[in-house]
């Protein structure tokens, strides 16, 4: 059903519609539109449980008690709620429970800003959750119910990324999935184990030495092997909705014979877009590679297309204080084991930090910056 | 005598609790008389190590531990996730150390009192961090030894006195607080009967003797659980609805000189006779003696 409202009401239209059970929410700009809205969809008789919990920590805590007892659960943040979380997101993907989370991306203290970028969910990347980033509020309504098929097939917990503001602000034409149709395509949620006091389990446990890095292997495994079943969810998704978002993990658009392609994530790769257009226009060939899955990270798709380019412009929208930005170090590893490190050069952009508008013609003076073979390493 | 049977037990012996520990006996208490129908929350204390270690559990019911601070938080989640599903007869119990639930679990514990979930929350109060080697809680007794609260030139032990959590629970005006001891498990199995049949909010704070923390010979536990109380250092009691004016004393104390409780426990022996004066003064006060 197509609708004129803004982003971060689409996203709690589409958790009802994900028929979600347990939510626990706390606000935080700009993600606190999407609970507010929850909220009232509670008031209305929508969702069985809402629990209006005191910080994030609790949040996530929460729903961590409320996945292992074998609902289906949700909550939203940023930023600083991100960061308070960040000790269970570690021990929710260990225990294997299925939580979907919508993050709408914002910048860390300090300084306090409240706008957009995507520092809040560097540290969590290592943690086992699957982080799924969305170029427009059309595709995070596209990607929530996958979000559940994923976390709830594969035991991993799932974050859907939007832009602060960019997305979770804007009031746009979306069409919304409806629950009938998400209803064909996501089962309800039936774990094999779960609390439930006529079998009982015990869930979270301690473990030695002896154990403890089976485990890790384990979930690391799990992990490695998502990208598959991503793809192929996003295959069955597109096919019922009709619309596609690339393979799931990436989306190439215009590489196959451009000469320069810059590597970005999230509602900057629109502006990039734009550009690309402007500049082929011109006979320039240029492409963009959006990475949509950042974990798992897609090396073998990111590797193919980097195949055959002269320049790749990787840029990031948060930095890594003391080395390299996350999304270009994931990309200068794509390309290490191959000979192919050699014949390309990959320079790394950094911008849009704490908010930082960045424009068509950003874009434009990144591709032109990679005309020349020298490695850049700069903040647009 | 009372006959003890093993298959009552649903907290299993096996487990690696040190002998004589006051918790491992409050829990087993505990969970006889909650009964299977129940989901367990701990949190990383002595008893999730010595309970639940891979590839052992000492659990015959469902139980999960997730952090150290949020037992409050991930009950609530249980408790509302139950309610979704229709089931209205599991309990969900909390089962917290005292640095888990008054000290760093404290907001989540507080914000779950403010929503009246539907839990009952049991703190076993050792009086310290037990795990990570005695480090002092909001819960350790003034002057005790512990190794962050060490005895020095300057300053001698803890220099704050214990932090009322059954006041501060019915402040919160929860439908049950209590307090309750190792040293009594009829009382701590009625209070436990009494709170499993209320709705919302419950909390029972049980002292727990823990044999290297507070440093007795490990046969003494319940007697220096008893002490506590019949000194009137540890008061056993109810408030209902948060009617603090009408607290119910379970158990009146004998009033014996706070001194037989203290003289048994090496966190005490560097005590001088004044600082025991003071002790008593502040028990004699509290009991308006
Ligand atoms: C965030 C965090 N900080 C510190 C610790 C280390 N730690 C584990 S258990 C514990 C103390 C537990 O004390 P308490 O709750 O009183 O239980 P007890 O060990 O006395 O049974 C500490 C400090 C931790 N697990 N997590
Ligand atoms: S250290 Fe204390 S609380 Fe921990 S198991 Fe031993 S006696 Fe029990």
């Amino acid at each position: 059903m197509v609708k004129t409202l803004e982003g971060s009401h689409a996203i709690a239209e589409v958790v009802v519609n994900c028929e979600a059970e347990v939510l626990a929410c706390y606000p935080i700009t700009p993600s606190t539109h999407i609970a507010e809205k929850l909220q009232k969809f509670y008031a209305d008789g929508k969702i069985p449980e809402y629990i209006t919990v005191e910080q994030e920590f609790s949040a996530i805590s929460a729903l961590a008690g409320a996945s292992a007892a074998g609902a289906r659960t949700f909550t939203t943040t940023s930023s600083q709620g991100v960061a308070l979380m960040h000790e269970v997101l570690y021990a929710t993907a260990g225990m294997r429970l299925p939580i979907v989370m919508c993050v709408a991306n914002r910048s860390l203290n300090s300084p306090l800003g409240i706008w957009c970028d995507h520092q809040d969910i560097m540290p969590e990347r290592d943690s086992g959750w699957i982080i799924l980033m969305c170029e427009s509020n059309q595709e995070a309504v596209d990607t929530l119910p996958q979000a559940y098929k994923i976390a709830e097939s594969l035991l991993l917990p799932v974050m859907v990324c939007i832009d602060g503001f960019y997305l979770t602000h804007a009031v746009e034409q979306i069409d919304i999935p409806q629950k009938e149709i998400i209803q064909k395509f996501l089962p309800k949620f039936k774990p094999e184990f779960k609390l439930d006091s006529e079998n009982p389990v015990t869930l979270g446990i301690y473990s030695t030495p002896e154990f403890l890095q089976d485990f890790r292997e384990d979930i690391a495994k799990d992990v490695d092997n998502s990208r598959e079943p991503i793809k192929k969810t996003e295959e069955e998704f597109s096919k019922i909705i009709g619309r596609k978002y690339g393979n799931g993990l990436i989306e190439n658009y215009k590489c196959d014979d451009a000469e320069r392609v810059i590597i970005a994530m999230s509602s900057f790769c629109g502006n990039i877009k734009e550009a690309i257009d402007e500049l082929r226009e011109k006979g320039e060939k240029v492409g963009l590679l959006r990475i949509k899955s950042f974990r798992p990270f897609p090396y073998e798709d990111v590797r193919k297309i980097i195949e055959g380019k002269k320049h790749i412009g990787v840029f990031d929208r948060a930095t890594t204080l003391g080395g390299y930005p996350p999304l270009y170090t994931d990309v200068l590893a794509s390309v290490y084991d191959s000979k192919l490190a050699k014949k390309v050069s990959i320079s790394s952009f950094i911008g849009g930090i704490g908010g930082k508008d960045v424009t068509v013609e950003d874009a434009k003076n990144i591709f032109k910056s990679l005309k020349n073979k020298k490695i850049k390493r700069e903040f647009v | 005598m009372v006959e003890f049977k093993r298959e009552w037990d649903i907290f299993t012996s096996g487990h690696t609790a040190c002998a004589g520990c006051g918790a491992a006996l409050a829990i087993r208490t505990i969970m006889r008389a909650i009964g299977k129908d129940c989901i367990v929350v701990n949190t990383t204390s002595c008893s999730e190590i010595f309970s639940a270690c891979f590839p052992r559990s000492a659990w015959k019911v469902p139980y999960i531990h997730v952090t150290f601070e949020n037992g409050a938080s991930v009950a609530s989640g249980v408790s509302r996730a139950l309610k979704a599903q229709g089931n209205n007869h599991t309990k969900v119990v909390v089962i917290a150390g005292d640095g888990g639930t008054a000290d760093i679990g404290f907001g989540a514990l507080s914000g779950s009192w403010e929503r009246n979930e539907d839990i009952l929350y049991i703190m076993y109060n050792n009086g310290a961090y037990e795990n990570t080697g005695i480090q002092r809680s909001s819960q350790t007794p003034l002057y005790a030894w512990t190794t962050t609260s060490q005895i020095g030139k300057e300053i001698r032990g803890k220099q704050e006195p214990i932090k009322p959590m059954v006041k501060i629970a019915a402040a919160h005006g929860i439908p049950y607080a209590a307090s309750a001891s190792a040293g009594y498990l009829l009382d701590l199995e009625n209070k436990v009967k009494k709170a499993l049949n209320i709705q919302g909010s419950r909390f029972i704070d049980v002292l727990s003797p823990c044999v290297p923390g507070w440093k007795y010979d490990p046969q003494l536990t319940v007697e220096v659980a008893k002490l506590a109380v019949e000194t009137g250092l540890w008061k056993l009691n109810e408030i209902e609805n948060g009617d603090i004016q009408n607290e119910k004393i379970t158990v009146q104390p004998n009033f014996k000189p706070v001194e037989d409780y203290l003289k048994l426990q090496g966190r005490f022996k560097h005590l001088t006779p004044d600082e025991i004066k003071y002790i008593q003064a502040r028990v004699n006060k509290d009991w308006k003696r």
